[in-house]
């Protein structure tokens, strides 16, 4: 198990520091002159060369990164361009609201969907079954920013039940943050519902077929302890391998949902750092994304491997 | 109540509703077990064995329907039982045992916690349960119980896993035990283990069983009456010893004659098979329901159902003509021309001294130590042993699939590459293989055409017209009708899927032919028919086989030599009839013994202790000396014996002097 570990933590390590070099490496081809961008068209070639230096692009791209590693390494993510403060600054804040926002969704849609695929499986071919599979597949199908509009026009414009942005007013409780993110996440959950209860569903019928769970019952073993004991517990290995990365996804596919709510998310950092060729902000962004990914991967992992004895004790004996 | 028998299934007809429509599977089958009785139920694959299991366990597939007829446990009317009843009489009254013990078992779940389930389904605190669980594993005699109890099932070995499941189908004391396969995928040796475990525990709890086996020996070694299920019909029943000896139904004749046994070889005759194939799925059957594949077969046998015929006391038969039934002329009469292997001429494959080390998680594991051989130009070397033995990194090995650690190989003299890919496309085409399992060594999205043809093009440089007609010739040798060439191979048989991979395999007109477990995946009436076509093959191209297989029967019919492996070593290699007439090797002698086969009787069997060790760590000395049931003494453990010829080709590596083997293997037990 501590092999396992190890490993896995080595791997996720070599995947960071491949991350960071391709986000650098990415930014660093973008066409564009940063100085000249910062400093606008009226600068003279002086100024810009001035200021090229003084943000170390006028050195080898080598170079320029081993400087931002180097800043990374003591939590320095740089200034950002477009501000002049520091990303840091700007980027936890914004990673705090959106990771409540994230976990919002994730609350709701995990243990949905779960139940959904499992009732479905348990229904196969049925109607409930069929109602499921096709409301999952049309939800996941919608583009987010049409879910956004269709629950901000019903619940929000049109019932008055909940505010159509997701901003908080300045002193709120978490009762009332709960209202103001109801709707950005039931517009997540409509993305991720029908994924989730898709691979539930099949992990949960392959279960059910599966010899040890017709051992089970010709034992016995009341239904329900069957469904829990037996079947839950190996049909959902696929699903917490699917839920890790669709997490990743929470975060960094928040793009057009927290522009659609307008909420000071991660995602709306990274869509205007992009607009404004803000470097340093949209490095920083992508990097923190990448970041929470690994770790969600790596959790997952180990959770993986906590339920799976096969893994967990290095193959067959 | 307490008279009534253990089961009693009466008119049982069961059906499955397939696109709308039932098909019948099971047509009024009538059988009884008696309390304490074993009942073995045998037929091939698609005759409703296990659906008339599963229609006693009332787990029938959601499709599937009892029609008509009743079944009674102990008394008790299974068909009648509700929702909480059938729960807790599955809890208490019946215990089922499965063919794969690997899958049947829950493979996140300890073991000892899924054993104690049985105990707190019927009601038992945790901890009495946990302590009963341990009782339960003590009384299949698994070694170490109170460790078993808290490994997972794949730390275990198939063998052990399947003491699991059959300590926990007697824990709760059965009135009935259906044991569906019990053994099948096992290796021999842990195959007569189990049997020898079920038969001991069966005698000492009288316990009653519906034994349900493809295998005649199985059955004969297990059960006191048998019945014969032929397309849902139980068309012969009586005491196993009757049934198998003077059997009164076409059907069990035929099947008997498939089986190689008695010493029969290849130079012998041919085996006889069925011919054509089971009805489909609730066809249409209004007279007797083998009467389309009978060649006694007369008018009212196709229009008129036989009744049940009775011959001794317990013996019955559904034949119009049971008198006669052994008369049923046999098929495959005609004998083959097998020209004699010259063994003065060069050797076709030799091999010497091959060595093969695996790496893993450090250690290494010797699969082939030193092993040297030779295969002459339309010889059959039969290669046998237990899994683990090293059979199939031999075979791979030669193949140049893997390649060898040390040692040589030459192809008629001319020094071989250790890998394919550094051997020549003659080369590479001169050595093939035949699968195990046609399902997953052929690509189901591909037609036979497109199969055979990719093959022609790549080991025999045929396109166009030229591949079109070997194609052809390839099919019609195979007995492979043409109209399957746009077929795919999920739409073909197991049979035919099987004929298929020889035909791929002899595409390039190979010169050596390595057939890997060929038939164990096949009926036994299947098997004898592709049996004949290999020897056929023989006969006309002169092919050479290395033979794998872990039926010996089926080892001794094809195989002019044997070579016996253990733990990657040779252990004794000779003529087939000086193998198997001995005096043998003591693990050819063990694994000889191990084999339940249908003339039953006559050998005890030599008990082989434990598991075969790990190659990781071989034993020292021979390495056989842990479980040799003929161990010398210190010698054994301490020296390795060297592979001497003791007689004219016949290469043995042990201790013992063969006198004294001769003596020792005479000698009645």
């Amino acid at each position: 198990m501590l092999r396992f570990l190890l490993r896995r933590l080595a791997l996720a390590l070599v995947t960071l520091v491949l991350m960071s070099v391709l986000v650098f490496a990415l930014t660093a081809v973008i066409p564009t002159d940063v100085a000249r961008n910062v400093l606008g068209n009226l600068a003279s070639p002086a100024e810009v060369a001035t200021l090229r230096h003084h943000l170390g692009l006028d050195q080898p791209v080598y170079l320029q990164y081993w400087a931002w590693v180097k800043k990374l390494a003591h939590g320095d993510l740089g200034t950002s361009l477009a501000s002049q403060e520091p990303v840091g600054n700007l980027l936890f804040p914004a990673m705090k609201n959106s990771l409540k926002l994230a976990a919002m969704a994730f609350v709701i849609v995990v243990p949905l969907s779960i139940l959904g695929g499992t009732l479905a499986a348990l229904r196969r071919g049925r109607l409930l079954d069929r109602f499921i599979t096709v409301t999952g597949l049309s939800l996941t199908a919608m583009p987010e920013f049409v879910t956004s509009i269709v629950l901000i026009v019903t619940f929000g414009i049109w019932k008055h039940w909940l505010p159509i942005s997701a901003t908080t007013p300045d002193d709120y409780s978490f009762r009332t943050l709960l209202t103001y993110l109801l709707l950005p996440s039931l517009a997540l959950v409509a993305v991720l519902f029908g994924y989730i209860a898709r691979i539930t569903r099949a992990g949960v019928i392959e279960a059910l077929e599966a010899d040890y769970t017709r051992t089970a019952r010709l034992k016995g073993v009341r239904g329900r302890t069957v469904l829990v004991r037996h079947v839950l517990r190996n049909a959902l290995l696929p699903t917490i391998a699917v839920v890790a990365t669709q997490t990743g996804y929470l975060i960094g596919g928040l793009v057009v949902i927290e522009v659609m709510f307008n909420y000071d998310g991660i995602g709306k950092h990274i869509k205007e750092a992009a607009y404004n060729n803000d470097i340093t902000l949209l490095q920083g962004g992508v990097l923190i994304v990448g970041v929470v990914y690994l770790t969600a991967t790596l959790i997952a992992d180990l959770l993986y491997s906590l339920l799976n004895p096969r893994i967990r004790q290095g193959g067959a004996s | 109540m307490t008279d009534a028998p253990a089961l009693d299934i009466r008119d049982l007809d069961v059906a499955y509703s397939v696109r709308g429509k039932d098909r019948q599977v099971l047509r009024g089958v009538t059988l009884q077990v008696a309390r304490g009785e074993a009942y073995g139920l045998v037929g091939e694959s698609g005759c409703g064995k296990s659906t008339a299991a599963m229609a006693v366990m009332r787990y029938l597939p959601a499709n599937g329907r009892v029609r008509g007829g009743s079944i009674e446990v102990a008394g008790a009317n299974v068909m009648e039982l509700g929702r909480r009843d059938l729960r807790r009489w599955r809890a208490s009254d019946v215990g089922m045992v499965y063919q794969n013990p690997g899958t049947a078992l829950n493979p996140s779940i300890r073991v000892g916690r899924q054993v104690a389930e049985v105990f707190t389904v019927q009601g038992v605190g945790s901890g009495e349960a946990r302590e009963r669980a341990l009782e339960a594993l003590k009384l299949v005699q698994i070694a170490d119980p109170a460790s078993v109890l808290q490994r997972y099932p794949h730390q275990l070995s198939g063998g052990m896993q399947q003491r699991v499941i059959i300590a926990m189908a007697l824990a709760k004391d059965p009135a009935l035990l259906i044991l569906d396969e019990p053994t099948t995928g096992l290796d021999a040796t842990v195959e007569a283990e189990v049997l020898d475990l079920v038969a001991g525990l069966q005698s000492s709890l009288h316990t009653s069983v519906l034994f349900i086996s493809h295998n005649l020996g199985v059955i004969s070694k297990m059960c006191a009456r048998v019945g014969v299920l032929y397309a849902g019909r139980l068309v012969e029943e009586g005491p196993v010893e009757e049934v198998l000896h003077d059997p009164r139904h076409p059907y069990t004749v035929g099947l008997l004659r498939c089986v190689p046994r008695g010493g029969v070889r290849k130079d012998h005759g041919r085996l006889d098979t069925i011919p054509g194939f089971l009805p489909n799925l609730g066809d249409d059957l209004p007279g007797c329901v083998f009467a389309d594949r009978c060649a006694l077969a007369q008018d009212r046998c196709h229009t008129e159902p036989p009744t049940a015929h009775a011959i001794g006391e317990q013996h019955v038969s559904l034949c119009h003509f049971h008198e006669t039934a052994q008369t049923l002329p046999r098929l495959e009469a005609a004998d083959l021309e097998l020209t004699p292997v010259d063994r003065s001429a060069p050797p076709l494959l030799a091999f010497d001294e091959l060595g093969k080390v695996f790496r893993q998680h450090g250690n290494d594991i010797h699969a082939l130590v030193g092993v040297s051989a030779s295969v002459w130009p339309g010889e059959t070397l039969g290669l046998v042993g237990e899994s683990g033995s090293g059979k199939t990194t031999l075979a791979r090995t030669l193949l140049g699939i893997l390649e060898p650690t040390s040692g040589a190989m030459l192809l008629e003299g001319k020094k071989l590459g250790g890998r394919m890919t550094r051997r020549s496309r003659e080369e590479v085409r001169a050595l093939q293989i035949v699968f195990q399992n046609p399902d997953s060594a052929l690509n189901r999205r591909h037609t036979v055409r497109r199969i055979l043809r990719r093959s022609l093009r790549k080991l025999a440089r045929l396109s166009g017209k030229a591949a079109d007609a070997r194609m052809t010739e390839l099919m019609t040798s195979v007995r492979l009708s043409e109209r399957y060439v746009s077929a795919r191979p999920s739409q073909l048989s197991g049979g035919l899927k099987q004929r298929l991979a020889i035909a791929r395999s002899f595409a390039g007109e190979p010169r050596l032919v390595v057939c890997d477990e060929p038939t164990s995946a096949l009926d036994v009436s299947v098997q004898a028919a592709i049996l004949n076509l290999l020897v056929e093959l023989q006969a006309k191209e002169g092919v050479s086989y290395i033979f794998i297989s872990h039926d010996l029967g089926v080892v001794r019919y094809v195989s002019d030599r044997i070579a016996v492996l253990y733990l990657g070593r040779l252990m004794e290699l000779g003529p087939a009839e000086v193998v198997f007439d001995g005096p043998h090797h003591p693990y050819t002698e063990a694994l000889l013994s191990a084999v339940p086969t249908i003339d039953g009787g006559g050998r005890d069997r030599i008990r082989l202790e434990g598991d075969i060790p790990s190659a990781a760590k071989p034993p020292t000395g021979c390495v056989f000396h842990t479980r040799c049931p003929r161990r010398l003494g210190d010698v054994c453990d301490t020296t390795e014996p060297p592979l001497v010829e003791i007689a004219d080709g016949h290469l043995m590596r042990c201790h013992i002097p063969l006198d004294q083997l001769r003596t020792l293997q005479a000698s009645p037990r």
